[in-house]
C-alpha cells in the first residue's frame, strides 16, 4: 500500500524508538465559525510525552480533538503511525485511529460499572482475553477493590484512574488527555501527575496532554509546546520554556517574573536602572536599542551588601521559601524568592542584587507576539 | 496613615455585620411563617384537591360498582340500609365484576384495548425517538423551532383534530382523492372505521407525550459520552446501543407510560375512528353508561379498567423515583 521508506515501522528497534508516531501538518481548525487554529504543525516521537500548554482559548482542546478524529481540519493533514488519519475532506473516524482519550471530566459511562467501563474499548477480545486484560488494568491502576462499584461512588482521584485505565486498556498508539487533572484538588493532583508521569514513561506509552497549568504540563511533558492564540509559540523542555523563553509571551506565561526597561550597551551589556547587567552570550542588539530584561524571582538575591535598596510591598509564605513582591526607590517592581529565615514585614527595608546568569532580552513593548 | 484608613474599614464592616444581622432576623421570621404555615398549607392544597376531585369521585364509583341495576333515579340499588332493629346494613353485590368476567366481550375487549395501546406505544417510540434526537441535535433556532412544532397541536382542540383525521381517511377523503388523483389506485380504500384508523388517532395524538420526555431525557445527555465511546472503537451504531439507549430508558419510560396509560382507556379515537369494529374498554363503558343505562356495569368496567392500568401507573412511580435517587 505504501512506498518503502525508510522510516517505515518494520525497523530496528533504536530506528523505530526515534521515529515519529504522530505528525501534524500545517493544520487549521474553526472552532464555532471562528479560526481558532493558525497552520500548527507538532511532531511526536514513539514514547515521547508532550504536552500543549496554553491560556484557556488559545486552541490547544481542538487541536487534541482533531488528532483524536472529533474535529475537521481545514487545511494540513494529521498521521498517526504513517497512516493519514486527517486531511481536508477526508477524516479516518475516531474509532478506526487506535488513539485512546482522558476527557477533562471523566467522561465515564454511569450506568456501568468500573469493570464494565474499562471492558467498553475491548469488544472484539474473546469473554476470556478481556477479563485478564481488564483484570490486569484494574491491579495496575489500584481498583481491584472497586471493580463493581459505579462511577458516581468513587472519588475524583479514583474515577482520574478509571479513566486512564478505560483509555489504555485497548492498547492504544497513542494517548491523547484533555485537562485530565483539572477537577481534581491541589494536592492531589500533583500526586496523579507524577504517578500517571511514571506509569507512562515505565509503560512507553506516547501521549499528547493538554493543560493550562503549567505545573501539570512540567510534571508530565517530555516537551511543552506553549500555544497562543491557535499557533505554537514555543515547543521545547519546560527547563528552557523556564530559562530561554523565546518571546515575552512565554516568558511572562511560565513562571513568575518581571520585565525591567534597559538599553544595551554593547553586545554583552544592558544598562537598567538596577546597574549594568553582564549577558553570557552576544546580544543580537544594536547599541542603545530600548530592550526589557525577564528577572526571575530566583535571579534577585537577598544579599545585606547588596547595592539595590528595596521596600517589601508583599510577602507570600511558602514553607522553605518566602515569595516578596518589592518595590526599589526608583519605583521599579521586582519578584524576589528568599530563603525562610529572611524574614521581612511588609514596609521593610531589604538589600538585594541581582544575579542573572543568562539575560533574557525582549524589544520594549513587545507585549503583542 | 494606617490608623484612619483602619477605623474606617472597621467601621464600615460594623456597619456591614449589623446590617447582615438585621438582614438574617428578617430572614428568620419570614422563613419561620413560611416554614409553619405556608409550608403546610402548600402541601395541604394539593391534597385537598386530590381528595375533593379524585379519591372522592373514585369511592363513588366503587360504591357504585358493588350496586344493583334498578329502573330509579339514581339507577342503582344503596349500599347502605337502615335495617328494621335500626342497624345499619351494608349489601355488597359482586355480581357486576363476576359479570365482567363470565361474559367473553369485556375480557376481549380488555385485551384488545391493551393490544392496541401496547402496539400505539410501540409505534410511538419508534417515531418518536428519532425526532426527539433529532431535535435534540438540531442547532440553536431550528431546534426551538422544532420543538414548537411538536407542541403546536395542543393549541386546537383534540376533537378537532380527530375530526380533521376523519376528513382524511374517508372513503372520499383527502387522501384517497389524492391517491386516485396520482393513479396509484381506481377504488378508494377502506381506511375509516377499522384499527388501521385508531391507531393512526392514537400514534397521531399521543405522539407528543412520547417526544417531550425523550426530548429531556435526550438533551441532559453528556455527549462527550459518544466520544469517548467512539473514541474506544465502537462505531456508532454501537454507540447507540451500548450508551444512548440505556441512558434513556427513564424517558422511554416515561413516555411509554404516558401514551399506554391514557390510550388504554382512550374514547374518542375507537369511537370517531373505529366506528363499531374496533372494540376498546373506553367505548364499552360509555355504551354501558349512556345506551344501557346499567350504572353498576360501567362502573364496574372502569373499576376493572383502573385496576388493570395501576400496575403501569406504579412501575411509572418506581422508574421516577429511580431516576430521582440517581
Amino acid at each position: 500500500m505504501k512506498p518503502y521508506s525508510p522510516n517505515s515501522p518494520r525497523q530496528s528497534l533504536l530506528r523505530s524508538e526515534v521515529e515519529p508516531l504522530l505528525e501534524v501538518r500545517g493544520i487549521s481548525c474553526n472552532y464555532d465559525l471562528e479560526r481558532a487554529v493558525f497552520d500548527l504543525s507538532l511532531t511526536v516521537h514513539r514514547g515521547e510525552q508532550v504536552c500543549l500548554l496554553g491560556p484557556s482559548g488559545c486552541g490547544k482542546t481542538t487541536v487534541l480533538r482533531a488528532i483524536a478524529g472529533f474535529h475537521p481540519i481545514l487545511t494540513g493533514s494529521i498521521l498517526i503511525n504513517d497512516q493519514q488519519v486527517s486531511a481536508v475532506n477526508n477524516m479516518v473516524p475516531p474509532e478506526a485511529r487506535r488513539v485512546g482519550m482522558v476527557f477533562q471530566d471523566h467522561a465515564l459511562f454511569p450506568h456501568l460499572t468500573v469493570r464494565e467501563n474499562i471492558a467498553a474499548g475491548l469488544a472484539q477480545l474473546s469473554a476470556g482475553l478481556r477479563g485478564e486484560s481488564v483484570g490486569e488494568m484494574l491491579e495496575r491502576m489500584g481498583l481491584s477493590h472497586h471493580a463493581d462499584r459505579y462511577p458516581h461512588e468513587l472519588s475524583g482521584g479514583q474515577q482520574q484512574r478509571v479513566a486512564l485505565a478505560r483509555a489504555l486498556a485497548p492498547k492504544p498508539l497513542l494517548l491523547l488527555m484533555d485537562e485530565p487533572f483539572s477537577s481534581l484538588d491541589q494536592e492531589l493532583r500533583e500526586h496523579m501527575g507524577q504517578e500517571v508521569s511514571d506509569m507512562l514513561k515505565e509503560s512507553g506509552t506516547t501521549c499528547v496532554m493538554v493543560t493550562h497549568d503549567q505545573n501539570d504540563a512540567f510534571a508530565l511533558g517530555d516537551k511543552v509546546g506553549v500555544m497562543s492564540e491557535g499557533a505554537i509559540v514555543q515547543w521545547d523542555t519546560p527547563y528552557n520554556l523556564y530559562h530561554q523563553p523565546q518571546t515575552h509571551f512565554v516568558a511572562d506565561f511560565i513562571g513568575n517574573g518581571v520585565f525591567i526597561n534597559g538599553q544595551c550597551e554593547d553586545k554583552k551589556q544592558v544598562n537598567t536602572s538596577l546597574g549594568m547587567l553582564q549577558s553570557d552570550i552576544a546580544l543580537d542588539w544594536s547599541n542603545d536599542a530600548d530592550i526589557e530584561v525577564l528577572l526571575r524571582p530566583d535571579d534577585v538575591v537577598y544579599d545585606p551588601d547588596g547595592s539595590i535598596i528595596a521596600k517589601v510591598t508583599r510577602r507570600a509564605f511558602k514553607g522553605a521559601q518566602i515569595m516578596y513582591t518589592l518595590r526599589t526607590l526608583d519605583g521599579v517592581k521586582l519578584l524576589a524568592l528568599f530563603p525562610s529565615h529572611a524574614n521581612f514585614g511588609i514596609g521593610d527595608e531589604v538589600r538585594v542584587r541581582l544575579d542573572v546568569d543568562h539575560l533574557v532580552v525582549f524589544e520594549q513593548n513587545s507585549t503583542v507576539d | 496613615m494606617i490608623k484612619p484608613t483602619d477605623s474606617a474599614l472597621t467601621a464600615s464592616r460594623l456597619n456591614e455585620s449589623t446590617k447582615m444581622i438585621f438582614h438574617r432576623r428578617w430572614v428568620r421570621v419570614v422563613d419561620n411563617f413560611f416554614q409553619s404555615r405556608w409550608k403546610g398549607l402548600s402541601v395541604a392544597i394539593p391534597y385537598v384537591w386530590l381528595v375533593i376531585f379524585f379519591l372522592i369521585p373514585f369511592f363513588i364509583v366503587l360504591k357504585i360498582s358493588f350496586a344493583e341495576s334498578l329502573i330509579a333515579s339514581p339507577p342503582f340499588s344503596s349500599l347502605f340500609e337502615w335495617s328494621e332493629d335500626a342497624a345499619l346494613k351494608m349489601t355488597l353485590i359482586f355480581d357486576n365484576f363476576a359479570y365482567l368476567w363470565e361474559d367473553d366481550l369485556y375480557v376481549k375487549t380488555y385485551l384488545n384495548s391493551v393490544k392496541i395501546s401496547t402496539i400505539s406505544t410501540i409505534l410511538c417510540l419508534l417515531i418518536g425517538y428519532p425526532m426527539a434526537y433529532a431535535i435534540v441535535r438540531a442547532s440553536g433556532t431550528m431546534k426551538y423551532l422544532l420543538l414548537l412544532m411538536v407542541i403546536l397541536p395542543f393549541w386546537t382542540s383534540f376533537l378537532l383534530r380527530v375530526y380533521a383525521w376523519m376528513g382524511i381517511l374517508a372513503d372520499q377523503g383527502t387522501l384517497n382523492s389524492f391517491l386516485i388523483w396520482a393513479g396509484v389506485i381506481d377504488q378508494p380504500i377502506r381506511m375509516m372505521y377499522s384499527e388501521f384508523a385508531v391507531y393512526i388517532g392514537i400514534v397521531y395524538s399521543y405522539l407528543p407525550f412520547m417526544i417531550l420526555p425523550l426530548y429531556a431525557n435526550l438533551e441532559k445527555l453528556d455527549l462527550t459520552l459518544h466520544e469517548a465511546a467512539s473514541d474506544l472503537g465502537a462505531h456508532p451504531i454501537t454507540v447507540f446501543f451500548t450508551v444512548t439507549l440505556p441512558l434513556t430508558i427513564p424517558g422511554i419510560i416515561a413516555g411509554g407510560l404516558l401514551v399506554f396509560i391514557p390510550a388504554t382507556g382512550e374514547f374518542v379515537i375507537p369511537d370517531l375512528l373505529g366506528g363499531g369494529n374496533v372494540l376498546m374498554i373506553g367505548r364499552v363503558l360509555y355504551d354501558e353508561f349512556n345506551s344501557n343505562h346499567d350504572w353498576p356495569v360501567a362502573a364496574a368496567v372502569a373499576i376493572a379498567l383502573l385496576i388493570l392500568l395501576v400496575i403501569p401507573m406504579m412501575l411509572y412511580q418506581h422508574a421516577q423515583s429511580r431516576q430521582i435517587n440517581n
